[in-house]
């Protein structure tokens, strides 16, 4: 506990020096270095639960749904909805991350004792986003974490068919396809798809991990379907809404479609 | 304005040469100036199918790399008035079609000719994306099989995207699909895609349905092309769809299954 407190300032201070040194223009001779307030876009991986088995698979599958998309991107932890895990590995929660091309920069939300295991692992606490904290609404920190989700939505709307060997991707929005997607053509979207007409190729849903991202169809016939990394494929889809007008979302981590 | 159209599939023995042989043949017959050119560089097939093989002297690189003109080159057919061939070289690969020399011969052939058919190879490398390039319009030849469909999906994805008309931002090549190899009997016993599921896949409006025919098989052998056999089913199905091409509106023919007489069922004819 000693040590813990101890090393705290020390810590917070190498990480806030690393990440401003990026922004840092200074030419003033005397100063080998200022400190400069800067927005940054950032992905959050909320945690729900850790161990490391689930976490490695589940954080596989959704890198390996969109490789580049995870190359050095710095993440935030947040540890709002994970509440009922007092101890957390972030020493190797981190090692994972960054295996599969992610970096976690600091923890957000979370208990007492979460953010001292946080702190330990190299990582400084944010302010909760969504706690309804009056600081939070004030600083720099906070906007820039909030902003990630609408800043920059950028929705695509597809009006011609997505032909096989195809690959259509919303960055940052929604995707909406007003024609047919067709076997061995590839749709992905960081929120929702919206297909309009018979679905057979691979749509992924919510690819940086947004688990309330949906996916709706006129005519389910897909290779593949998935959603922040939970996934199902033709084989477990072709049952009675089989080329059915359907939609798709999380339940918990489970892959629910039913029908519109 | 002469009209480029190619005639592609991304798989390969679907019938693209013979399809190819067919609408060129089909145009300079309705007294068009066509032009086949025989784009499978290394592979080449047409002449074999138009019965122009033994008259090739220069062909297509030949022409691109200025070792001869396009008149030492083009063969004229000796059926029907109005047409001629460019035939391909056997003996280079595909790298030798490079994009401003296909576009300079092609740009000469416009300048005599009102239609130029260009028979692509099969696949979708350098030879595949040179005859589609400078396409106005497309055949889109598929066979009722899911592997061909793909293929065929795959080729109408590049052919709005790789070509001139896409690149530069024009409007969009005019896609056409023929079926080919059609069987409506194995279709009605489940062993074929269906024409409905052919164009609900595929989405672009239907050209004409070529019924499986020996006569296809013994029209390639002679180096006849199979339009020319008026008495065949394939034949008049080719001459339908060059009349659509040309913008008729021909009712659509020999989707249904014959239904076999009792003598035939009992002699087993076909």
């Amino acid at each position: 506990m000693c040590t813990a407190t101890f090393d705290l300032p020390s810590t917070k201070n190498r990480l806030n020096s690393d990440t401003m040194q990026d922004t840092d223009a200074a030419i003033d001779s005397e100063a080998c270095f200022k400190l400069k307030g800067n927005r940054v876009t950032m992905t959050i991986l909320e945690l729900y639960r850790y161990d490391y088995k689930s976490f490695n698979d589940a954080l596989s599958a959704t890198v390996s749904n969109a490789p580049d998309f995870f190359q050095q991107t710095p993440v935030i932890l947040s540890l709002e909805k994970c509440t009922e895990q007092s101890f957390i590995d972030f020493i190797e929660l981190g090692e994972l991350c960054r295996e599969y091309g992610m970096v976690p920069v600091a923890v957000r939300g979370g208990n007492e004792e979460q953010i001292l295991a946080a702190n330990v692992a190299g990582l400084p606490k944010l302010p909760a986003a969504t706690s309804g904290n009056k600081v939070t609404e004030s600083t720099e920190t906070t906007i820039t974490v909030r902003g990630i989700k609408v800043a920059e939505s950028a929705n695509k709307i597809i009006t011609t068919p997505i032909r096989s060997g195809q690959q259509v991707y919303a960055e940052g929005g929604d995707l909406v396809v007003i024609a047919p997607v067709s076997a061995g053509a590839e749709i992905l979207a960081d929120g929702n798809i919206h297909v309009y007409g018979p679905l057979r190729g691979r749509a992924l849903a919510g690819v940086k991990g947004d688990t309330d991202a949906r996916i709706f169809c006129q005519s389910l016939e897909a290779e593949l379907i998935s959603i922040a990394g939970s996934y199902k494929v033709s084989e477990d889809l072709r049952g009675e809404l089989w080329q059915q007008a359907v939609k798709a979302s999380l339940e918990g981590d489970q892959l629910k479609i039913s029908p519109l | 304005m002469a009209e480029i159209i190619v005639v592609t599939s991304g798989k390969g023995g679907v019938g693209k040469t013979t399809t190819s042989a067919a609408i060129g043949t089909g145009l300079a017959m309705l007294g068009h100036k066509t032009v086949i050119v025989d784009f499978d560089v290394g592979l080449r097939n047409l002449d074999l199918i138009m019965g122009c093989e033994r008259r090739v002297v220069y062909d297509f690189v030949n022409v691109i790399n200025g070792e001869a003109n396009l008149n030492q080159a083009l063969i004229k057919d000796k059926r029907v008035d109005n047409l001629s061939i460019l035939p391909a070289s056997q003996t280079r690969d595909k790298d030798a079609l490079t994009q401003e020399g296909v576009q300079k011969v092609l740009d000469e052939l416009k300048k005599t000719h009102d239609y130029i058919v260009c028979d692509s190879p099969a696949g979708i490398e350098k030879g595949a994306m040179m005859a589609m390039y400078f396409a106005d319009k497309a055949v889109v030849v598929t066979n009722p099989e899911v592997s061909s469909v793909r293929d065929s999906d795959r080729i109408l994805g590049i052919l709005q995207s790789k070509t001139m008309r896409a690149e530069k931002g024009e409007a969009p090549i005019q896609e056409h699909l023929l079926l080919t190899r059609y069987n409506p009997e194995r279709v009605d016993r489940g062993e074929m895609l269906g024409v409905k599921d052919v164009e609900d896949i595929l989405s672009i409006p239907l050209l004409g349905v070529i019924p499986e025919s020996k006569s296809v098989l013994s029209a390639s052998n002679q180096g006849q092309p199979v339009i020319l056999d008026i008495e065949s089913d394939a034949g008049q199905a080719y001459s339908d769809a060059v009349r659509r091409l040309l913008g008729e509106n021909v009712e659509h023919r020999f989707l249904m299954a014959a239904k076999k007489g009792l003598l035939s069922r009992m002699f087993g004819g076909r």
